[in-house]
C-alpha cells in the first residue's frame, strides 16, 4: 500500500511537469492549429539559460525570473521571425519548420554547453517532505509551483481584457479582427507565454532528469500524450491529462512486470494512439454546442 | 450634409476572379443606406473591401481620410463596426464576453460597463442569457447579440451584412425597428446589405442597386421602391 501511495504521489509530481508541457502545446495549438514539436527543446534551452545564470552567481529565484522573461521574449521572436511568415503555408511546411527549430535548438545547446550531463539545483531540497518517506520536498515544490501557475493562468484568461482578447483570437480569428483585435500579436503573445511555461517545466524537472540537450525528449512525448488525452482544444483538459499520464506512467512501470524504465516511452506513444482511436476529442475537448 | 464614407472606383478580386468592377457610392453622415442586389452581385464583397478583408483597389475615404492600406483591426478602431454574414458570434464565449469583446479596443472601462447595461435595455433577452454560451442562442438572439456587439464599439458607421438571413419574419421586423431606432437616437450611420429589399427600402433613406459588381441605380429609398424595374426584379410585384 505504501508503495502504491508513493508511486501515485510521485506520478502527480512528474504529472505536474507533463501538465505544463501539455498546456504550452495546447496554447500554441489553439493559436495556430499546429503542434509545436520543438516545445521541449525550447524548454531545454531555457533551462540551460537558467543554469548558466546560476553559474554566473545569480541566486536561484532571480535566475528563475530572468529565465522566464528571456524565454517569453524569445518565444515572441521565434514566432515573428519563423512562423509568422508561415502562417498561410500548408501544414507540411509548418511541420518542417518545427522540426528545423527542434534540430537547431538542440544542436546549438550542445554547441554552447556540450552534451555532458549536468547537475541542476533545486530550491526545495530533496529531503523527505515533513519527515514522510512518501514524497520529497522537491516533488511537493513541483506540484506547488505548477498549481500556482495554473491558477495565475486561469485568472489571466478569465478576468483580464487581454486574456479575453487572446481567447477570442484563438476561437474566431476573423471575428476577433472585426472587433479591433490585432490577432497576429495575440498569436505572438501565445508563443511567448507557451515558451515561458515550458521554461518552468524544464527548470522544475531538470533536478530529476539532469540537465543535457536531450533531457526533454521523453517529457515532451508525455506532454503530447497528456494534451491528446485531455483534448487538444482544452487547456483544463491538458492539465488533467498531464496529472493522469504521470500517475498512469508510474503505476504501469511499477506493477506491470517487464515494463520498467525502458518501456515507459512506448507507453506514452501507445496512450496517444489509443486515445486517438477511442476518443479523438480527448477527455475535455469540446464539441461546440450550436443551434442555428 | 457631410459625406461620412465615400467609395470610388472600387475593384475587388478573389484570386484571379474580379468581383467588383469600379463601384462608387457615398454614404451621408447619419444616413441609413442600403445596398440591394441579387446573389453574387457583390454586396458582401463591397462590405469586406471597406474593411480590407479582400484584395481591392480604388479609393475608400472615411471622414475624409483614406482607408487604403490599413489593416482590418485598425479600420475597425476608427469607428467602423462590421457585422459579417453569419453574424461572427464568438460561439464558445458567453453572451457578456461577446459584448465586452465588442468594446475591446476602447480604453474607457467605466463607460463600457454602462454600455453593456444599455445593450441589455435594448435587448432584454441578452440580459436573461448573459452567462450562457453564445452558440446556444437562437438565430434571432444571435443576430441581436451581433448588433449589440457592434454597438459596443460606439461606432460612427455600422456595416450590416444580411441581418435578416435565416430569421422569422416577425423577428426581422423587430430587428429592423431596433436598427432604425439606433440610427435615429444613437446617431449611428448604417450601411445595410439586404436581400429582403422591401423591408430594407422601407427603413432606409438612400439605396443603391448593384448588378455584377457595378452600381446600376441610386436614389432615395422611396424613389427606388417605386421604380418599375426594381419592383419587378427585387420586390416581386
Amino acid at each position: 500500500m505504501e508503495l502504491f501511495i508513493n508511486q501515485v504521489l510521485a506520478g502527480i509530481a512528474t504529472g505536474a511537469i507533463y501538465a505544463c508541457m501539455a498546456l504550452a502545446i495546447v496554447m500554441i495549438f489553439q493559436a495556430i492549429d499546429h503542434l509545436n514539436f520543438a516545445q521541449g527543446e525550447m524548454a531545454m534551452f531555457s533551462t540551460f539559460i537558467a543554469w548558466q545564470l546560476m553559474q554566473w552567481g545569480i541566486p536561484y529565484w532571480w535566475a528563475f525570473l530572468l529565465t522566464l522573461i528571456i524565454s517569453f521574449v524569445a518565444g515572441i521572436v521565434i514566432e515573428r521571425v519563423l512562423f509568422k511568415p508561415l502562417a498561410k503555408a500548408p501544414v507540411l511546411t509548418n511541420v518542417a519548420g518545427f522540426i528545423a527549430l527542434f534540430a537547431i535548438v538542440n544542436s546549438v545547446a550542445g554547441l554552447i554547453w556540450d552534451f555532458t550531463i549536468k547537475q541542476f539545483p533545486t530550491p526545495f531540497g530533496s529531503s523527505p517532505f515533513l519527515g514522510s518517506q512518501l514524497i520529497s520536498t522537491h516533488q511537493v515544490g513541483m506540484i506547488g509551483v505548477t498549481l500556482g501557475l495554473l491558477i495565475a493562468l486561469f485568472l489571466f484568461f478569465r478576468f483580464t481584457r487581454i486574456g479575453l482578447a487572446m481567447r477570442a483570437a484563438a476561437a474566431m480569428p476573423e471575428s476577433a479582427r472585426l472587433v479591433g483585435i490585432n490577432t497576429s500579436w495575440m498569436v505572438a503573445l501565445g508563443w511567448g507565454m507557451a515558451s515561458a511555461i515550458g521554461a518552468i517545466a524544464g527548470i522544475l524537472i531538470a533536478p530529476v532528469v539532469f540537465l543535457e540537450p536531450n533531457m526533454m525528449l521523453g517529457v515532451l512525448l508525455y506532454g503530447f500524450a497528456a494534451a491528446v488525452l485531455g483534448g487538444l482544444t482544452s487547456p483544463l483538459g491538458a492539465v488533467l491529462g498531464g496529472f493522469l499520464v504521470g500517475v498512469f506512467e508510474n503505476l504501469v512501470g511499477t506493477y506491470i512486470p517487464g515494463v520498467g524504465n525502458e518501456l515507459k516511452l512506448p507507453i506514452a506513444l501507445a496512450l496517444i494512439v489509443i486515445v486517438l482511436v477511442v476518443k479523438p476529442n480527448g477527455l475535455m475537448g469540446h464539441t461546440v454546442v450550436k443551434r442555428v | 450634409m457631410t459625406i461620412l464614407l465615400s467609395v470610388h472606383d472600387l475593384r475587388a478580386y478573389y484570386g484571379q476572379v474580379q468581383a467588383l468592377h469600379g463601384l462608387s457610392f457615398d454614404l451621408n453622415e447619419g444616413s441609413m443606406t442600403t445596398l440591394l442586389g441579387a446573389n453574387g452581385a457583390g454586396k458582401t464583397t463591397t462590405l469586406r473591401a471597406i474593411c480590407n478583408m479582400v484584395r481591392s483597389t480604388g479609393a475608400i475615404q472615411f471622414e475624409g481620410k483614406p482607408l487604403n492600406g490599413k489593416s482590418t483591426e485598425n479600420i475597425v478602431r476608427l469607428g467602423i463596426a462590421h457585422v459579417p454574414q453569419g453574424r461572427g458570434t464568438f460561439t464558445t464565449l458567453t453572451v457578456e464576453e461577446n459584448l465586452q469583446l465588442g468594446a475591446i479596443s476602447r480604453k474607457d472601462t467605466k463607460a463600457i460597463s454602462s454600455d453593456i447595461e444599455r445593450m441589455y435595455a435594448h435587448f432584454p433577452v441578452l440580459k436573461q442569457r448573459h452567462t450562457q454560451q453564445a452558440g446556444t442562442l437562437s438565430g434571432g438572439e444571435q443576430q441581436m447579440l451581433a448588433v449589440a456587439r457592434a454597438l459596443m464599439l460606439r461606432p460612427r458607421l455600422m456595416l450590416l451584412d444580411e441581418p435578416s438571413f435565416g430569421l422569422a419574419p416577425l423577428i426581422v421586423r423587430d430587428l429592423f425597428n431596433i436598427l432604425g431606432k439606433i440610427n435615429r437616437e444613437d446617431k449611428v450611420s448604417i450601411l445595410v446589405v439586404e436581400q429582403n429589399a422591401q423591408l430594407a427600402l422601407e427603413i432606409a433613406d438612400k439605396a443603391y442597386v448593384i448588378e455584377t459588381g457595378r452600381i446600376v441605380m441610386s436614389g432615395n429609398a422611396q424613389e427606388i421602391a417605386n421604380d418599375e424595374s426594381v419592383r419587378k426584379s427585387y420586390l416581386g410585384y
